[in-house]
């Protein structure tokens, strides 16, 4: 089966394994990704390679070299008592690296394969492995070693951790929306045989049909009625009012009332009416709650574990894996090439340089050697580095950028969504209308006080908005699957009301404004490339990587020497070859704002290279469209030169260099103090306490995690359309919202005059609460006509 | 009409039973992982049948 699928793709440039480019003639880019698709096969897995599709958002099934597993007993929980005597072993773990259906087959499988794996079962939604097994027989080490040479990356959680609070409370109002669906179902079999036999039907049979009803809706209420209930009895012990008072008012009062007819024989009851408001209303919840989940991310998890593992040298010069989140200041730590700093601290050995675009957003790394102070959470390019740790967990500099973004998330003025602040006004008015008119059928009508309760409590269901419960979040759910198909993320419900009150826009720079990501530009020699993409090739670095890309990746040159901080050596047989500085190379370093490379033959011939981080394609078009919505400004943490010729060719006059976190974050409360409702857009690590404090925020997928994390909305690709798109639809689903809203409203006020004139019978309320749900369902639906005349080839994606 | 005397506890039975077999699939876990579910049935091969071709 192995050898048929090597036959099969004979010819082509992509790794076997991992999908990455190749050189040419060669089938795997790395050892790792040669093992990985060994031991698939061995396992005869092949299936895998046919079925799988790349998801271009996660990272490549590239298996690390040299990994070296952490210690996972710390996570393992045992337990002895298992039928049978055999002790069980459990864990649970994030994976990174999940494209499809045919990941998740692929985990499971080679787990269940090995000896001593009783389950192993990955979650696509929560993007987590649970695996049990028999501690005798195997270890979670092994296993984890398994997975992770398949090119995974394995996070182990706390199992509880990730049964959060809305995980529960979203399966909890499923459970009760199932309950009362029955309910209301039933009840309405029941109810209708009521109303069509009306006037023939036997008092005997009709109250037979009420005690049944009664049978179902009083358990049914009860028990889905609690979330209601709950919210209701929270704001009343506060001395607040919502609309759940006058909600559990409702379903409390008119299946007691009905009980009691039924008791007198009496021939109106509202069983039905109260279990199908009941089960409208948690249709609405539950789309709601399920909008407001922000997206899983497992970076956050990452972070908030302290889930990466860090190499200690202990006294006795012998090194030791323990996870970061144990690090104590003054221990020394040796960070391999391609890993993380664990933790703050100062260099004492080796030289390199670090990708430090997490904290600062720049895509050209810093040099360091002993004595430089480094920062948790950068990446160590090109060599070995000892570090002595002086700040960990919550002393470091990202913990800091933590605490900022929460500070500036509790000053942000609550936003008080449209529905809730209808609400507000509406749930008094329902009160007490119900109230005057009990009152005034007792007085005035001279009603005995069970029918004036009775009318009142028609008064309530009539009134109650369950039409206006639906009409905002089926909004969201139509408005979040439009953009997703855009490519937009929607992570916070509110955003898109929020979107619409933008009048100003705070522009981060690099990765933003730019692509992110160093590109060759025009103007360099074609040969000479050829040989500079075969040396850089080599290297990390990313001037080196962008060389190695223009030139199509090519098979590297050998043997390539790196010099850290200067540049490439390559000594092949016609003699050395350099690529790097212009110090390195011997030229005259003219100090312009590009970055340039140069390649220095053996005959003493140099040829350069300049690279740029490139504007994203459609920057100067969008930029314009949103001056239209209001002022523009960039806040940069970049020096004043770059930023200031962006600026220019943008067209943005109003631009701050040199900004740090915190100076981003200053810079919003003032527009904010100045009354304006801010859009951030950034991607850097140093922007996300900015994303947080903004009024709304949008960042690209290739922000950096917790950006990703800090902002409402994400969006994918080169281009910066998603924005204005963004808007537009969010545009059109405000005016959606404002129509469902309207239009629940006029139909429960038009339908409290007969309600308070005693006029409507259960049969009545049971119509026009229905016929109020659909329209405003339907009114929603028309978002997606709407944007199927304005974007037909989008819709055909 | 006697006949609702079997019909009414025979329709309410089969409601019953669908909200049963609802929460149970619910607390079983089968509505967890809604996309997993979707992609897994494109896979054959069964745990426990090792490969043989």
């Amino acid at each position: 089966m192995n050898a048929l699928i090597d036959i099969a793709v004979p010819v082509q440039s992509a790794c076997l394994h991992c999908g990455g480019p190749v050189s040419a003639g060669e089938r795997y880019c790395c050892a790792g990704c040669r093992s990985a698709h060994q031991l698939v096969g061995e396992l005869g897995l092949d299936q895998y390679y046919r079925q799988r599709q790349f998801d271009p958002a996660q990272r490549r099934p590239r298996p690390e070299a040299n990994h070296q597993g952490s210690d996972l007993s710390a996570w393992v929980t045992t337990d002895e008592s298992q039928a049978g005597g055999t002790p069980r072993a459990h864990l649970t773990m994030m994976v990174d690296g999940l494209h499809c259906g045919a990941c998740v087959w692929l985990i499971e499988q080679a787990l269940l394969r090995q000896p001593g794996v009783i389950t192993a079962r990955v979650s696509l939604s929560t993007r987590c492995l649970s695996l049990a097994w028999q501690p005798e027989t195997t270890t979670a080490e092994h296993l984890a070693s398994i997975v992770e040479s398949l090119g995974y990356r394995l996070v182990p959680v706390a199992p509880d951790c990730l049964r959060n609070r809305d995980e529960a409370e979203l399966k909890g109002l499923l459970r009760a929306m199932a309950v009362a669906g029955f309910a209301a179902g039933n009840l309405m079999l029941l109810s209708v045989s009521v109303w069509s036999g009306h006037g023939d039907m036997a008092p005997g049979t009709r109250d037979l049909f009420h005690w049944i009803s009664a049978l179902i809706a009083i358990p049914a209420v009860g028990y889905a009625g609690r979330p209601f209930f709950k919210s209701a009895l929270n704001v009343l012990r506060h001395g607040h009012t919502n609309m759940d008072v006058p909600i559990s008012l409702a379903i409390i009062l008119a299946p007691s009332i009905s009980l009691y007819e039924t008791f007198t024989g009496g021939e109106q009851a509202y069983f039905d009416s109260a279990a199908t408001l009941l089960f409208f209303l948690l249709i609405g919840r539950y789309l709601d709650l399920r909008a407001r989940r922000l997206a899983h991310s497992s970076a956050e998890q990452l972070m908030a574990l302290g889930g990466e593992a860090a190499t200690v040298i202990l006294e006795d010069g012998s090194l030791r894996d323990i996870p970061a989140r144990d690090l104590k200041a003054g221990q020394r730590a040796l960070v391999h090439v391609g890993t993380r700093i664990p933790a703050d601290g100062t260099v004492t050995q080796g030289e390199s340089q670090l990708d430090i675009s997490l904290i600062s957003g720049e895509s050209v790394p810093a040099k360091v050697g002993p004595a430089t102070h480094v920062y948790a959470g950068t990446l160590n390019l090109i060599a070995p580095l000892t570090i002595a740790i002086d700040k960990v967990g919550d002393a470091t500099l990202i913990a800091d950028i933590k605490r900022l973004m929460e500070a500036a998330e509790s000053r942000r003025n609550r936003f008080i969504r449209i529905a809730d602040r209808i609400a507000r006004y509406y749930a008094p008015f329902v009160h007490a209308t119900a109230l005057l008119t009990f009152l005034g059928w007792i007085t005035l009508g001279h009603l005995p006080w069970t029918s004036a309760l009775l009318i009142a409590i028609a008064v309530l269901i009539i009134t109650c908005p369950c039409a206006l419960a639906l009409a905002v979040p089926v909004v969201q759910v139509v408005a979040s699957h439009h953009l997703l198909k855009a490519g937009i993320l929607l992570k916070s419900a509110d955003a898109l009301e929020r979107l619409c009150q933008v009048d100003s826009i705070v522009l981060d720079k690099t990765g933003t404004l730019t692509v992110g990501r160093l590109e060759l530009q025009p103007g360099y020699d074609l040969q000479a490339l050829a040989i500079a993409a075969r040396i850089a090739a080599n290297s990390k670095h990313p001037l080196a990587r962008a060389i190695a890309r223009a030139g199509g990746d090519l098979v590297p040159a050998a043997p390539v020497t790196e010099i850290p901080g200067q540049g490439l050596e390559w000594a092949s047989t016609d003699g050395l070859w350099r690529l790097g500085s212009a110090a390195f190379t011997g030229q005259a370093d003219d100090h312009s704002s590009d970055h340039v490379l140069w390649l220095l033959d053996p005959h003493g011939k140099a040829a350069s290279f300049h690279l740029a981080d490139p504007i994203r394609p459609d920057a100067v078009a969008i930029v314009a469209d949103l001056a239209k919505l209001g002022p523009i400004e960039i806040c940069s943490g970049d020096r004043s030169a770059p930023v200031a010729h962006l600026a220019r060719q943008v067209g943005i006059s109003t631009w701050h260099a040199l900004q740090m976190p915190a100076d981003k974050v200053r810079r919003l409360e003032e527009l904010r103090a100045a009354g304006k409702h801010v859009l951030m857009i950034g991607d850097g690590l140093n922007d996300a306490p900015a994303l947080r404090a903004a009024h709304v925020s949008m960042a690209p997928t290739s922000a950096a995690d917790i950006s990703q994390n800090a902002a409402d909305l994400l969006f994918q690709g080169d281009a910066l359309r998603p924005v204005t798109l963004a808007f537009a639809i969010a545009k059109t689903s405000e005016r959606l919202m404002r129509q469902n809203l309207a239009l629940a409203i006029v139909y429960n006020v038009a339908a409290i005059p007969l309600a308070i004139g005693g006029l409507v019978t259960p049969l009545v309320a049971a119509i026009s609460m229905s016929t109020s749900s659909i329209l405003v369902v339907l009114n929603s639906l028309r978002l997606n006509a709407r944007r199927r005349r304005q974007n037909p080839s989008q819709e055909g994606a | 009409m006697t006949i609702l005397l079997y019909l009414i506890p025979t329709a309410l039975t089969l409601g019953g039973l669908a909200l049963a077999g609802f929460l149970w699939a619910l607390k079983s876990g089968q509505f967890d992982d809604l996309d997993g579910a979707a992609q897994r049935i494109l896979f054959d091969d069964p745990a426990d049948t090792p490969p043989k071709r």
